[in-house]
């Protein structure tokens, strides 16, 4: 995900303070990776460099100085470019799911024992995202349904993989 | 959702007991003609666990779940529940002891068309021989429980698939049973729907300290369990968790 992007998002709403970005940032996209202070600025000190946004100027209060950044003309129009596109929809074609198993047929490897032991970790992850699902809000909820499809996708990808380790063995044998 | 579920009874809590096994299956086998189903399947489940049966199409895991429910008998192997054995009781006995023990929930709800949903839901009551004004009361208590507040009266074709389902639930709890047998309970149903069902199914199972055996080919389904096994080529493997 696009961190400079997500935090011009929120700046779009209105005029904000770096602290306040990172406290919407970590609420909405930040569960388990939330992100730091430092990156906050650095990228708000690119946006700015970029003609992105504008820092206001600094308003003196009794903790250190802060600074509201607005969003500007040419940060909106990127925002809506970014909302627009597609994200990648197959970012990772050769994954290590996948080479692990060929390895495993290749090197006469246990590759059907490979795939129980992914299947269980799978399940294992699935089983704490429905928890999530039970226990948290709204957001939470939206967010381990993403995750649970593509575990879900990887698992359907692994039945099949596991039905066919045979004809596999004898194609990677060649 | 836990709010509205009625209170576990005394001594039926999940845990209490958790090295003792309630079902147990000791490698079965079962063939249908010339084709095998369960070439050796063992299996034990705990007191209020609730266990998944995953595996492909034919594995063999709605043959276990039959098995274990005492619906099939094996050609070998042995079942054990509450430290009775179960596939050596004769048709009569094995029956009862389906319906007052045990509870079952199906992939499509399998209601019957003539009653009502209040009725279908006290349906179990009724066969066990509890008068029908009991046996209504308690079904009507599942209603609220399960989202289903005003379907009393209606029947089966009013109902959406989820509504229907969650009436075919409530049967399967009405009678209080020791073992929830579910063979994709969700199979019928949308996304949200089943997802629905399997909330209720789960948290009314926990609250009232109930055994779920839960076949289904669906990961999303199985991660509502404590565990899954899986069954391939009729025998079965542990993939998650360990085996109380």
């Amino acid at each position: 995900m696009s961190v400079p992007l997500t935090l011009l998002g929120l700046l779009e709403r209105g005029p904000s303070h770096g602290y306040d970005l990172k406290r919407d940032y970590d609420m909405f996209f930040g569960r388990g990776k939330p992100v730091r202070y430092s990156q906050v600025y650095a990228t708000l000190s690119r946006l700015a460099r970029d003609g992105k946004a504008v820092a206001g100027p600094v308003e003196q209060g009794a903790g250190p100085e802060r600074r509201r950044y607005l969003i500007t003309d040419d940060g909106v129009e990127d925002v809506e470019r970014w909302l627009t596109e597609p994200a990648p929809p197959e970012p990772d074609l050769q994954s290590e799911l996948f080479a692990k198993v060929v390895l495993a047929l290749l090197l006469d490897r246990p590759a059907d024992q490979y795939l129980d032991i992914q299947r269980a970790a799978h399940l294992e992850r699935m089983r704490a995202l429905t928890e999530l699902k039970r226990s948290g809000g709204t957001l939470d909820l939206l967010l381990a349904d993403h995750s649970i499809y593509r575990l879900e996708a990887d698992l359907r990808w692994m039945d099949h993989t596991a039905a066919r380790l045979d004809m596999l063995k004898q194609e990677v044998g060649r | 959702m836990s709010g509205g579920i009625q209170p576990a009874s005394a001594g039926q809590a999940a845990g209490t007991t958790a090295m003792v096994k309630i079902i147990e299956a000791r490698n079965l086998v079962r063939s249908f003609g010339e084709t095998p189903a369960l070439r050796g399947a063992s299996l034990r489940v705990s007191p209020g666990e609730i266990v998944a049966v995953m595996g492909p199409s034919g594995s063999g895991k709605s043959t276990l779940l039959h098995c274990l429910a005492g619906i099939l008998v094996p050609d070998e192997g042995e079942v054990w529940f509450g430290g009775q054995r179960l596939d050596t009781l004769s048709d009569d006995r094995r029956s009862t002891l389906r319906r007052d023990r045990f509870g079952f929930v199906f992939q499509s709800g399998q209601l019957v068309p003539e009653l009502t949903a209040e009725e279908n839901v006290a349906l179990p009551l009724l066969l066990s021989g509890t008068r029908r004004g009991p046996a209504m009361t308690a079904a009507r208590k599942w209603f609220p429980v399960l989202g289903l507040d005003g379907l009393e009266g209606r029947r089966s074709g009013e109902l959406s698939g989820g509504q229907a389902q969650r009436v075919a639930l409530a049967r399967g709890l009405v009678a209080d049973p020791e073992i929830l047998f579910a063979d994709e309970p969700t199979g019928s149903l949308d996304s949200m729907s089943g997802e629905m069902v399997m909330n209720l199914l789960t948290a009314a199972a926990r609250e009232h300290g109930t055994t779920v055996i839960l076949v289904t080919h669906d990961a999303r389904v199985a991660a509502y369990a404590d565990r899954e096994v899986i069954v391939r080529d009729g025998k079965v493997s542990t993939l998650t968790g360990s085996e109380p």
